[in-house]
């Protein structure tokens, strides 16, 4: 699986006979059983843009079933169903491994000048028992699927569905490891093999918030695995520590749930901040404002996620006095993430600004991620979270940030990687068009249901009054153009892998260890371990490269 | 014993994506660490539930702790500390290039005694409380005696199981573990300059031995207090 | 690559050492102590727990990055704890947190 003959020279025509990752070895089992980081990387993009699609099927027969108020598609325990079926593969197969497994996986050990993550073995196997996790779910989605919510509350999930709890939460436990060990690859690797003259405050923004997330994945996924061992246990034996009859308290399951799942949305995110200083500075020509306050606020976000996970729980009867304490602490996490958008801000202002594609989602990630971060002070704040919890303000607060940030970030690291990646480049003029229209649809979608939120429409119902349809029907349209939007670069990115011009080392000039390798890189990623000497973003420098020792 | 003519520029062991065996050693051994700390963080999601539990039903579980065997307890937390021992003698005795039949001794005395704790659990303690129906969902029996905080004495041997059983589950992979150690023992793959497999195993395996440290006070000693006037 | 060695002696005492505190630990549940034997339970099980890990898991010769990584997951376990109790004890405490009730007949008879 290792090269042995590389072009190290920059720009050199020899594409077709130049050896690289992608054609070193040929036969499906030298994927199947690869260790390259950069191979694994494209097995998870795979994997993860076909769930993206299967939860986003759900969405779409959701927002089609509430077009009428009293529901046009399914039945009410149908409905139950979808929703529980998006948001489960949504955040645990889509959102939560995207970026690190994908651009992750691809991108540490090129921008800290190493050869492969520390362990490539846990690697491969860490995406494996993904693909373990996501059958055991898909088995029961079509089996008869779950309707308790992505939240497994109980007592429902523990004693009253009649619907495939058990199988699903042990999908969604399996795949739990995928992102523990994900995640420790990456805090050893990031720890112990940086190339040398690479400190800690050279690397790219990129690097750190892969490390934050790390830590997320590493303190809060077996949480979350314990408890649903639990939900598990107590379903099988019909007893268990959260029945009520001996003792237990429901609410306990949701203060486990939410220790994980709280810090998972910065999970969800923080990947996606990485990717935003990276697509900022190179498409405005320019270093970061403010790279340590950049690269604390990322670790800040890591920590203090881990200490608001009670205002998802304000409603239920949780005590006043912790009510208070979760409060306080969910406006103090809004802090950090706040800096980010004001470094960024900062960035562009003077820069010399060029808007391709992963600029556009970028810059619709800024305004799209501040709406749904401010949308959320509101659900902090104790009083006006009592009109707000339960109502389509909070499915559009977390949209907003899921997709118009997340996903945004995603889509612009994949166009802004993808030459890099397979040594092609795709049709620029297609993905701002769609780009457009992605954001268009999203704002169509998601914009009215905080109005609807507002008027008091309940979330994770199948029938609603009848003066909210036009809300809904202006969020299903919004849906229906989303949902073209992400077809789009499906399309033009899987033709380029066969059609695309042949990219360069650098197409967008950027800066970076990852760009001074050809496209796609060889397996061993570096021929040398570069001695790093400047800054990371050094924009300033018109000859990147030519201070490497 | 092991190859150490034959290491070239790398010894046995070593992988590419590494610069040296230090890197490659600090990395397994920090690997080894992290993984240890969301081992803290699983177990300590029932150790929180415990927590609640044992300070809104507290005469609830002092009952049920009463009705457990302190001698069996107490035994087999001196078999885990010393397995960790031996575990420890087995690393000391590569580190201090002992022939591989002393590593592999310690490492099958460790998987013994670690056999020997699972054998107490299980064929003791475990099974006679499946015949006092004390086992939730197998047929568990309130008895009246326990007056009114009865209904809750299930929640604490729902922890007992649930906890001691989980970590039975982690003693059954550490021996496992051991298996493919002595194994490799016995393949002379351990010498002065190559026993991190020992060392970062040897790290679980006290993991492990440190979750009963906890588990033992926890589960048998909360109404220990009352067991000279009656106990089990 | 060689490591730190720790003497078989040095082995021997923490064994011997972590066989005492088990006994003592056991012995002391016979005594009634009412809230302190859960506190001396902790601290003896605290005891042994340091004891294994400085110096049969090697810590008090490792590097600053392995205790910190120590540390954080202690720190961690602590949050779960400690928020989790922050609302399952308090729930009783509205309308007013129950130590502070014993001011209530106070601010009464001021009144």
């Amino acid at each position: 699986m290792s090269s042995t003959v590389t072009d190290i020279q920059h720009g050199a025509p020899a594409e077709s006979s130049r050896v690289h990752y992608l054609n070193a070895n040929y036969g499906i089992k030298s994927w199947l059983l690869t260790t390259d980081h950069k191979r694994i990387a494209l097995l998870y993009l795979g994997s993860i843009t076909l769930m993206f699609f299967v939860g986003g099927a759900f969405a779409v027969l959701m927002r089609l079933h509430l077009i009428e108020p009293q529901g046009a598609l399914v039945e009410p325990d149908t409905y139950n169903k979808l929703f529980t079926l998006h948001g489960v593969i949504m955040v645990f197969f889509f959102l939560v491994p995207s970026i690190p497994a994908t651009l992750g996986n691809f991108l540490v050990p090129m921008m800290i000048g190493a050869r492969d993550l520390a362990f490539p073995r846990l690697n491969l196997l860490s995406w494996y028992i993904y693909i373990v996790g996501a059958i055991f779910t898909l088995y029961a989605a079509i089996s008869g699927g779950l309707d308790t919510g992505w939240t497994f509350y109980t007592p429902y999930s523990s004693s009253f569905s009649h619907t495939q709890v058990v199988p699903v939460a042990l999908g969604v436990f399996i795949t739990g490891f995928s992102s523990i060990l994900t995640g420790l690859n990456f805090v050893v690797t990031i720890h112990k093999m940086r190339a040398p003259g690479l400190t800690w405050f050279r690397l790219p923004l990129f690097i750190w918030a892969m490390y934050a997330t790390s830590i997320i994945f590493i303190l809060g996924t077996p949480v979350i695995a314990i408890t649903l061992f639990l939900l598990g246990l107590e379903r099988l034996l019909h007893i268990g520590i959260f029945d009520p009859a001996i003792g237990g308290d429901p609410i306990l399951f949701q203060h486990l749930f939410w220790f994980y799942s709280h810090p998972a949305v910065y999970i969800m995110i923080l990947p996606g901040m990485g990717v935003m200083s990276e697509l900022i500075t190179c498409f405005s020509r320019k270093k970061i404002f403010g790279y340590s306050f950049v690269g604390f606020s990322s670790m800040a976000i890591a920590v203090i996620s881990f200490l608001v996970w009670g205002h998802h729980m304000f409603v239920t009867g949780q005590s006043i006095y912790a009510g208070l304490i979760f409060s306080v602490l969910s406006f103090l996490v809004a802090i950090p993430s706040a800096i980010k958008v004001f470094n960024w801000t900062a960035t562009l202002y003077k820069g010399s600004i060029s808007y391709q594609a992963p600029m556009l989602y970028a810059l619709g990630f800024i305004g799209l991620f501040t709406m749904g971060g401010l949308t959320g002070l509101f659900l902090a704040s104790l009083a006006t979270d009592v009109h707000l919890n339960g109502t389509y303000f909070i499915v559009a607060h977390f949209h907003y940030i899921m997709v118009g940030g997340a996903v945004m970030a995603y889509l612009g690291g994949i166009h802004f990687w993808w030459p890099k990646i397979t040594g092609r480049l795709y049709p620029d003029g297609w993905a701002r068009f769609a780009a457009l229209v992605i954001f268009v649809g999203f704002n169509l979608t998601f914009f009215p249901q905080f109005m609807l939120g507002y008027l008091g429409m309940p979330r994770r119902y199948a029938v609603y009054p009848a003066e909210f349809q036009v809300l809904n029907v202006m969020s299903s349209a919004g849906a229906s153009i989303l949902g073209i939007g992400y077809l789009i670069p499906l399309i033009y990115l899987v033709w380029s892998m066969r059609y695309g011009p042949v990219a360069g080392p650098n197409p967008w000039g950027a800066r970076g260890l990852e760009w001074e390798t050809p496209s796609p890189p060889p397996t061993e990623n570096f021929d040398e371990i570069p001695v790093i000497t400047e800054e990371a973003y050094d924009y300033a420098n018109p000859h990147p490269g030519v201070a490497r020792g | 014993m092991a190859d150490t003519a034959i290491h070239n520029a790398h010894p046995s062991g070593f992988a590419h994506q590494f610069e040296d065996m230090e890197q490659q050693h600090e990395a397994g051994s920090l690997g080894m660490w992290v993984f240890l700390v969301t081992e803290i963080m699983f177990f300590g999601g029932l150790f929180a539930c415990y927590a609640v539990y044992r300070a809104l039903h507290l005469p609830a579980f002092e009952l049920g702790s009463r009705l457990l065997d302190v001698r069996f307890g107490a035994a087999n937390t001196a078999v885990l500390i010393a397995s960790s021992l031996t575990m420890a003698l087995a690393i000391h005795a590569a580190q201090t290039g002992k022939r591989k039949s002393v590593v592999m001794y310690y490492l099958v005395l460790t998987m013994i005694l670690g056999a020997a704790f699972l054998g107490i659990k299980f064929t003791f303690e475990w099974r006679h409380d499946f015949v006092e129906h004390l086992v939730p969902g197998f047929g568990f029996e309130v008895r009246p005696e326990w007056g009114a905080v009865g209904q809750q004495v299930p929640m604490f041997f729902c922890f007992y199981f649930f906890m001691t059983g989980l970590h039975a589950l982690h003693m059954i992979i550490g021996i496992g573990i051991l298996t493919v150690l002595t194994v490799m023992a016995s393949g002379g793959r351990f010498d002065e300059q190559y026993y991190a497999p020992l060392e970062v195993s040897g790290l679980y395996w006290h993991f492990v031995d440190i979750v009963w440290i906890f588990l033992f006070p926890l589960l048998y000693l909360i109404g220990g207090h009352y067991a000279m006037a009656g106990g089990h | 690559m060689p490591g730190h060695v720790v003497s078989v002696r040095v082995y021997a005492g923490v064994f011997l050492a972590l066989l005492a505190l088990t006994g003592l630990t056991t012995w002391v549940s016979y005594f009634d102590l009412g809230p302190m034997n859960t506190v001396v339970a902790l601290a003896i099980a605290v005891t042994k727990m340091l004891l294994v890990i400085l110096f049969f898991m090697h810590v008090k010769y490792s590097s600053g990055l392995t205790r910190l990584v120590i540390l954080a997951g202690f720190f961690w376990f602590a949050i779960l704890v400690a928020l989790t109790l922050s609302d399952e004890l308090t729930r009783n405490w509205t309308p007013s947190p129950a130590p502070w009730s014993i001011l209530l007949p106070l601010i009464r008879g001021l009144l």
